[in-house]
């Protein structure tokens, strides 16, 4: 598999949060407005580029039973870099991402992508995936994020753009994430099978 | 059913029934008609005007998400009128009509027929949209007037002069300024259809003799009310308080028509029992600790999720049957 193929698989046909449902907890917790979304979905995106190119670099060297516990040391040394880096020069965004940042090492998105991927493959497609795989979850949460700004905060980057009395307030609440998630991952899959079957017909 | 000269094959029972989805439906909206006349009455014009363009807004979203899905067209059953009026029932007169309109939406597509339609809904719609307003716009959605304010039908907000409910004074614990009297005939601050427990028992009473509920469910869910606020209210022993707490807020409405709603409470009479019961001890526990004053939209909703899982735990014996050890 190439790097540019791994790299749009990983945005679409793979999406972590659309279709593999992976790393939820953080997915609904950031998504309550645009800058905290795209904070997250690149943090993300660093660190999962990073840990798949030393992994698939370091896959040989490491004894397969004792894997899981070194892809978590290397992902945890990213995080770190990462946190240090937003609390230096992010500050007000590293705080209102607060725990989700060292939260990153335990986001299964990246240790699948080290396991089922970074694991098997060299290294440019390795950095492909993590990219892909990380845009793909910037862009899902960028989405989210989006629809729940603009509904529940009647904003849109922190630009008002409603009146006040306008917007939901359930929508930046945890029932409010849950169910613009749903939907969207209703309508994306409804997408999908219609897809399909057009393709099927033709 | 037809006369047909074809047979039919079905499982048992063959026994067949003129009641259908759309008469027990109808039931209900005769049995609401008193409440929402009482609400015309106490608030004014604009309640019937909330009233109407609920069940507009309703069966309209009903219909419009069939069409769009290819869904056989299922606004005949009246299920989207009965949405409607209980949740315009359920709010303040003030309440702006686009919000009303946005309720009855997520009422009827995210919380009914996203999910398949009338009998496979979760959680009663009408208290689900209730909830969503509640939680979206709390401003709005307690902005509650004293009966007989004159109130323009497009800027409600710019003459309201604001009143306490009931239960904001009882949440204090103190009867000041309230009378049994007015709280039974509806002449006090609240919801449009929630304020008159003489005008709901008149509904109630109708469901009950055409047999369209059961007793079981809101006589478990007020007597368990009662008897936990006359032992351990805010004001202990004292039936004055009590009665008060029955009579105002959204208890008597919810008991006799939110939760007894077919789809989301057990079908068999003892897990009925456990529901009632569960509503009473929910309701009672928010209204006494809770944050919010009023409890009754919650407490129900969650035992609308709970309902599956009684229901399982309370299966009839069937005759005959052995259980196994």
């Amino acid at each position: 598999m190439g790097f540019f193929k791994a790299l749009k698989e990983g945005i679409f046909k793979n999406n972590p949060t659309f279709v593999q449902l992976l790393g939820m907890c953080s997915t609904l917790a950031v998504t309550t407005n645009v800058k905290d979304a795209i904070g997250m979905g690149l943090s993300a995106t660093v660190v999962l580029t990073c840990s798949n190119a030393v992994i698939s670099l370091v896959r040989k060297l490491i004894p397969s039973k004792i894997r899981i516990a070194s892809y978590v040391v290397i992902i945890a040394g990213f995080v770190t870099v990462i946190d240090l880096l937003l609390q230096a020069y992010l500050p007000d965004l590293s705080a209102s991402l607060g725990i989700f940042i060292p939260l990153i090492v335990v986001n299964c998105i990246i240790l699948a992508r080290a396991e089922s991927f970074a694991s098997k493959n060299t290294i440019l497609p390795s950095i492909g995936d993590g990219l892909g795989i990380g845009l793909g979850f910037t862009l899902a949460l960028l989405i989210l994020g989006a629809i729940r700004e603009i509904l529940g905060s009647g904003s849109i980057l922190g630009i008002p753009i409603l009146p006040e009395s306008v917007p939901a307030v359930m929508m930046i609440l945890p029932p409010g994430g849950f169910i613009v998630l749903g939907l969207l991952i209703g309508l994306i899959h409804y997408i999908g099978e219609k897809r399909k079957e057009k393709k099927a017909n033709v | 059913m037809s006369k047909q000269t074809k047979l039919t094959v079905s499982a048992s029972p063959h026994i067949v029934s003129p009641v259908t989805t759309s008469s027990i439906m109808f039931d209900v909206i005769i049995a609401l008609l008193p409440a929402c006349f009482g609400g015309v009455y106490f608030f004014g014009f604009r309640s019937a005007v909330l009233i109407l363009c609920s069940v507009l807004f309703c069966v309209l979203a009903e219909a419009v998400y069939n069409k769009l899905t290819k869904k056989p067209q299922t606004v005949g059953d009246l299920s989207a009128v009965v949405t409607g009026i209980l949740l315009a029932l359920n709010v303040p007169v003030t309440l702006p009509i686009w919000m009303l309109a946005v309720g009855c939406l997520f009422a009827i597509i995210i919380v009914k027929q996203l999910f398949g339609g009338l009998g496979c809904n979760f959680v009663n719609p009408a208290l689900a949209g209730r909830a969503f307003m509640l939680a979206s716009w709390a401003g709005a959605m307690t902005t509650f007037v004293k009966p007989f304010a004159d109130i323009s039908l497009f800027f409600p907000a710019a003459d309201t002069v604001s009143t306490a409910t009931p239960l904001a004074t009882l949440k204090l614990g103190s009867v000041e300024g309230l009378s049994i009297v007015s709280a039974f005939f509806g002449n006090t601050g609240g919801c449009i259809g929630e304020t008159s427990a003489l005008l709901i028992l008149a509904g109630a009473a109708y469901l009950l003799i055409k047999k369209v509920i059961s007793w079981r469910i809101p006589v478990c869910y007020l007597a368990t009310f009662a008897l936990l606020t006359f032992l351990f209210g805010k004001s202990q022993f004292d039936w004055n308080y009590t009665l008060l707490s029955l009579l105002t807020g959204g208890l008597l409405f919810g008991a006799f028509f939110m939760a007894t709603d077919y789809t989301t409470t057990p079908s068999t009479p003892r897990g009925k029992l456990i529901f009632g019961i569960g509503c009473g001890i929910l309701t009672f526990v928010i209204r006494r600790f809770g944050g919010y004053p009023e409890g009754v939209s919650y407490s129900i909703l969650l035992m609308n999720v709970a309902a599956p899982l009684i229901e399982k735990a309370t299966v009839p014996k069937v005759f005959g049957e052995v259980r196994a050890k």
